[in-house]
């Protein structure tokens, strides 16, 4: 496992989850249907989950795989949140378009 | 440690009571339970010590931050008993919320681990998602909680890759070692970003500007009582995680980090107040006063060896006034649509008691003297001034003169306008909080040693 760790070079792991990130930011930012946002926010968590692991190899060290549990455990806790959120703003206004969020404002 | 698994045990409790059909109990048992919690937590200051591999460390530092956290959480649980009135049935979800909310923050300052640290976080916030919203059938409420859920869990991401990219200079999640190895002289160019990156994360939380576009929205928004929690317990909470963070893991901040800190607070403090000059809303004008709050406390940041009890001093005169503020915006708004200006002309009439206590923590916040908020002031500024920054106390005391511009349009409305309808009622429990959150805030500016002393 650390021999293909060092044959691929920790950089481009790095990079890799860099641009996952960053897509997910982006959709966070420029989407507005309510679960694609959703989506880009779990794809930022998990490019970070996936960084996790590599740096745990990279450290012969298990932290990292336990943290990973960890955020999972929350990020699924969250979501379920934003999706009970999402349920009653749909049951109210009839629409997950989130750039309809505009009642709040001055 | 025991404070922790006794505000758990609590939550639990508090659960349970439901099933046991005790609804009537749970506010008067959560509030002597919260005391009796506090009373352990004080009783046993002077203990330090690390438990869980390191995954939790107490010391004085984390042990003054959470009782003043409990101390606000009674506050608003006092409240609640009024505020949930016609909710009844879900009451103890609320409370029970409120605490769990509580353990998140207690994590928050006594964390030992970056994993302790990031799951206090989460848990304060999934709380924070669930009151934001939890006026399910105001479509507003829904919105402040989506906007506060969709720029939470982004600002946690954010967070989260910062830890990543420390764990991954360092190898380590111990706050010890990474201040340790942190010392030595070759470190990766991953530790200084995701340093970078968690303060980012934090700023978000405690809205300072460029990060605070979330807050007016979610504040005015949300039920007023979660907005009184976000604005002072919340608020508070992430900004002593942020000082601890950064007074634990690179114990000399580089100059350039530094300067950072400087522009940001003269920006939070000038936009919050600027912005509140124009604000109708009574919970939109606080949120934007949080906002130049929370610029007066990133001072603190810049002497971070020394100013551990001045930030807890701010932060408990802070808090204290804005508990006793929403006491009265709770009592004055109940039963409206809206929390605008008009709805508190002539208060000082129809309730001459409420409206000098909403004055009195007006002038706490705009810092005028007999309340703390000018001490508080007094020994950030002298702090700030002997790290060298004088600029920045300059702007600040500009600040303080703009933002009594704002406190006194409110107590103006209060006193100088006629009341446009009596106001009936007396809830004790209002009563009390408002009384004893604004005496406490006096007696902190005339003792000013009992909190300043603590962590000497």
């Amino acid at each position: 496992m650390n021999n293909i760790l060092n044959q691929i070079g920790i950089e481009n792991y790095i990079f890799l989850c860099v641009i996952l990130f960053c897509i997910g930011v982006f959709g966070v930012l420029y989407r507005r249907n309510a679960i694609i946002v959703f989506m880009s926010i779990e794809i930022m968590l998990n490019a970070v989950n996936l960084l996790f692991v590599a740096f745990s190899t990279y450290h012969q060290d298990a932290q990292g795989q336990v943290f990973v549990f960890f955020s999972m455990a929350v990020a699924a806790a969250e979501v379920a949140v934003g999706l009970a959120i999402l349920v009653s703003i749909f049951r109210n206004s009839g629409t997950i378009d989130v750039a309809n969020l505009k009642n709040l404002k001055g | 440690m025991n404070t922790l698994i006794a505000i758990t045990g609590l939550g639990v409790l508090c659960l349970l009571f439901e099933i046991l059909n005790l609804r009537k109990a749970i506010v008067p048992m959560t509030i002597i339970g919260l005391l009796a919690i506090l009373g352990l937590t004080v009783s046993e200051f002077n203990t330090s010590g690390s438990f869980y591999n390191n995954m939790i460390v107490v010391n004085k530092f984390s042990m003054a931050f959470s009782s003043l956290f409990i101390v606000l959480t009674i506050f608003l649980v006092g409240l609640s008993h009024n505020f949930y009135e016609d909710h009844q049935s879900k009451l103890s979800d609320f409370i029970a919320i409120k605490i769990f909310l509580l353990s998140g923050a207690v994590a928050m300052v006594s964390f030992g681990n970056l994993a302790m640290f990031f799951l206090g976080i989460e848990v304060l916030s999934i709380s924070l998602y669930v009151l934001a919203a939890s006026n399910r059938m105001n479509l507003k409420s829904n919105e402040a909680g989506m906007k506060y859920f969709l720029m939470g869990s982004f600002a946690s991401g954010i967070i989260l890759f910062g830890i990543c990219l420390i764990y991954g200079a360092m190898g380590s999640f111990d706050v010890v070692e990474i201040s340790e190895l942190s010392r030595s002289a070759e470190l990766p160019i991953w530790f200084p970003i995701g340093i970078a990156m968690v303060t980012i994360g934090m700023l978000f939380k405690i809205a300072a500007v460029p990060f605070h576009f979330w807050a007016p929205d979610v504040y005015e928004g949300s039920p007023a009582l979660t907005t009184a929690t976000m604005s002072t317990l919340a608020k508070v909470v992430a900004m002593a995680t942020l000082y601890k963070l950064l007074s634990v893991m690179n114990a000399n901040i580089s100059y350039a980090f530094q300067i950072i800190i400087v522009v940001l607070s003269i920006a939070s403090m000038t936009v919050g107040n600027i912005m509140a000059l124009r604000q109708t809303n009574v919970k939109r004008m606080l949120a934007f006063s949080g906002i130049s709050h929370a610029g007066f406390m990133l001072m603190a940041l810049l002497s971070l060896s020394t100013s551990a009890s001045d930030l807890l001093y701010y932060a408990s005169t802070y808090s204290l006034a804005g508990i006793a503020a929403f006491s009265v915006i709770l009592y004055v708004c109940k039963n409206r649509d809206n929390e605008d200006i008009v709805n508190f002309h002539g208060l000082g009439k129809t309730n001459p008691l409420l409206a000098a206590v909403l004055t009195g923590a007006l002038l706490s916040m705009a810092g005028i003297p007999i309340f703390s908020g000018f001490f508080a002031k007094l020994v950030l500024f002298n702090q700030t001034i002997e790290a060298g920054y004088l600029v920045v106390v300059i702007v600040a005391v500009i600040n303080s003169i703009i933002s009594v511009g704002y406190y006194f349009k409110l107590i103006l409305a209060m006193y100088t306008k006629e009341p446009n309808e009596e106001r009936a009622g007396t809830p004790f429990f209002i009563y009390a909080v408002a009384v004893v959150s604004i005496a406490l805030n006096v007696v902190l500016g005339l003792f000013p040693s009992l909190v300043l002393d603590l962590l000497g």
